[in-house]
């Protein structure tokens, strides 16, 4: 818990340094008409790196060794994380509905261990039922890839 | 005068296509709830771009009742299957599962919706009454007035949201910070955007809440390796007469925790706090404390009053002041907004058929609502026996679709995922959300009350004080910014004078 609560505030006062940058490129002063552009996020960024040391400060004195997260814990989250971020890779290029159905798939197959006839129609019918649902009733176009291409969408 | 505009309000509400939306929310809202990963807030976000060719009224009618179904879908979970699904439900587990485990299940359920109802009820009867006083006076403010507010919005996150004040004053200031990111609409300046053309839109706020509420949330859920073993409980029309026929014994509880929900709930953060108030006050008048925590009903009762009595509260002042009070409320905002309306004061000038039919809607979808889940318990409870191993999969992708079609943009579910892994972090490390995402959407009007305040008083922080309304605002935000160094110096001084001194003793 310790090393993670440093990093993040150590993280996030990385990210305080680079909207102090911005902002002083920006200015921080008074403009022709009012506070310039970089007044405000400067003075967050200022607040923010403050607050991080404060918290820095409380994780450093405090000697908790809960980890946090243990390994045996962090599997089922990867193994989630990384399916995830491989769908909306796979999103990026055959569209969201060819990809949610290689997600479900993939996912009730590899941690579910369901048999092939529940995850093929589990995985194909949910993404279906979307399309309808959004191309057709409310008209809210999603990404579309060369399988929607060749079907004409 | 406000009479009449409520018989205005019911006349929209009544018609037959927006009953209808009011049942449709309100059953997707109550699954919603019901869902791991989904509540309220990111629920709303979904559904969000379907709203976008409706009639501003009938939209917001259908998120509204999405909300409330929301709000009693988490109840079913806590009691039957001791996962509170939103933060405002873990007291109504305290003594609603364990009356669940001793097969009273049906009992808890009744009295939940019974209270949700009642207290839902009372903030909405409040609303009716004092929502146009406030818009009236609300009218007369300036840009000092609006930041003040800003500050005391914020200032009751950091004073009485309980949790780490350092870490609720970050969460702020990222949401500040991302909300400045993009065009500067003032002087035309692109800021934060280090030169890549991708960032020149900012950050969505709605991608956000999906991505931290809905994919954050269910990676804490896989972490936690969450196996649904649920109660059975029997809901049936003699077990909800024996039930109503208890209630009216604890009308004490009801009112004061009504009392509480509202009070509590106007300020942003209020539900979760009233929720575990009310709870205490109602064991500390209680004439039996002992049975607290084993299963006694009115253990139920008071967390639920509260929670839907702060979740109505909630909408005062958004439709007001414009100001969201919870993540919900921030959520329709931005619908507000997408719909082409102006949020504030103003609404009840020039949009009286949207107003009051939002608040006439409250009365009916609470109605409905209530009705609906009494109904239908055993359908409900039954979708948290889906397998984990279809439901994250599945929604994460219904997530993904509300990310992209807020925009079209595929970058904003890249966002989602980001977003989701930073919940996920902040989650775990006490960083709370919430404030997070109403600073991002408060972000750009916050700003520039400020900026217009400081040019109308030629640069000096001072115009915030030295107007009487601002000034009073002010001075309460700035209490609630001191009350974490106030009051532990404040309990050790207590301790002090309490503890008697061992010459004394003697």
């Amino acid at each position: 818990m310790r090393t993670a609560d440093l990093t993040t505030a150590l993280v996030l006062m990385a990210g305080g340094v680079l909207v102090i940058a911005d902002s002083l490129r920006l200015g921080i002063g008074w403009g022709t008409d009012g506070p310039e552009s970089g007044f405000f996020p400067f003075w967050l960024a200022v607040l923010l790196i403050g607050s991080c040391v404060a918290i820095a400060l409380q994780a450093w004195r405090r000697t908790s060794r809960v980890p946090f997260v243990t390994r045996e814990r962090l599997r089922p989250v990867l193994t989630t994380l990384l399916p995830a971020t491989g769908f909306v890779v796979l999103t990026q290029f055959v569209g969201l509905y060819v990809a949610t159905t290689a997600f479900m798939a993939f996912y009730m197959r590899w941690i579910g261990r369901y048999p092939w006839l529940a995850v093929v129609t589990v995985s194909v019918l949910f993404p279906l039922v979307t399309f309808v649902v959004f191309e057709k009733w409310f008209l809210v176009p999603m990404p579309k890839g060369p399988l929607e291409a060749w079907l004409g969408y | 005068m406000g009479f009449e505009n409520l018989l205005l309000g019911f006349q929209v509400a009544l018609q037959p296509y927006n009953l209808g939306l009011a049942v449709l929310g309100i059953t997707l809202g109550t699954i919603i709830g019901v869902l791991p990963g989904l509540g309220g807030a990111n629920g709303v976000a979904i559904l969000l771009p379907l709203t976008f060719s409706m009639a501003p009224t009938s939209a917001i009618i259908l998120l509204t009742s999405l909300y409330w179904g929301a709000l009693f879908g988490g109840a079913i979970t806590s009691i039957l299957f001791n996962i509170p699904g939103e933060p405002w439900s873990v007291a109504t587990t305290f003594d609603g599962y364990p009356m669940a485990r001793n097969g009273q299940g049906g009992e808890a359920l009744t009295a939940a919706f019974t209270s949700s109802f009642v207290g839902a009820l009372f903030s909405v009867i409040l609303i009716t009454l004092f929502a146009p006083l406030l818009a009236e006076i609300a009218l007369k403010f300036g840009p000092p007035e609006f930041f003040a507010i800003q500050l005391l919005t914020f200032s009751s996150f950091i004073g009485l949201g309980g949790g780490n004040p350092i870490k609720s004053l970050v969460s702020i200031l990222i949401g500040f910070i991302l909300a400045s990111a993009g065009l500067d609409i003032v002087t035309g300046q692109l800021r934060l955007t280090f030169g890549i053309p991708e960032l020149m839109k900012g950050f969505d706020f709605i991608v956000a809440v999906i991505g931290l509420f809905g994919v954050g949330e269910i990676l804490l859920s896989v972490e936690e390796g969450l196996s649904f073993r649920g109660m059975k409980a029997g809901v049936n029309p003699r077990v909800v007469w024996e039930t109503w026929k208890t209630l009216p014994r604890y009308y004490r509880t009801f009112i004061r925790s009504a009392f509480i929900g509202f009070w509590m709930g106007f300020k942003p953060g209020g539900a979760t706090p009233a929720s575990f108030m009310s709870y205490a006050f109602a064991k500390r008048f209680s004439r039996h404390p002992e049975r607290f925590g084993k299963g006694e009903i009115e253990g139920v009762v008071a967390p639920e009053t509260a929670a839907h009595a702060a979740g109505g509260a909630s909408l005062l002042p958004m439709i007001t002041l414009g100001i969201p009070g919870s993540p919900t409320a921030a959520v329709m905002l931005g619908g507000l907004i997408i719909w082409g309306l102006q949020p504030g004061p103003m609404l009840f000038r020039e949009r009286p058929d949207f107003v009051w039919g939002l608040i006439a809607s409250m009365y009916t979808g609470n109605v409905i609502g209530v009705l609906m889940v009494l109904a239908f318990v055993p359908l409900f409870a039954a979708i948290l026996r889906i397998p984990f191993p279809i439901l994250t999969p599945l929604i994460i992708a219904v997530c993904a679709v509300g990310s992209y079609a807020v925009h079209d943009s595929m970058i904003d579910i890249w966002y989602m995922l980001l977003f989701g892994v930073i919940g996920y972090v902040f989650k775990k490390l006490d960083y709370p959300l919430a404030p997070l995402v109403l600073a991002l959407v408060l972000g750009d009007l916050a700003e520039n009350a400020l900026r217009q305040s400081l040019i109308m008083s030629q640069g000096s922080l001072l115009i915030l004080f030295n107007r009487p309304i601002a000034g009073a605002i002010s001075a309460v935000a700035i209490f609630f910014f001191a009350l974490p160094l106030i009051v532990p110096y404040w309990r050790r001084h207590r301790a002090r004078a309490e503890t008697p001194t061992p010459a004394a003793r003697h």
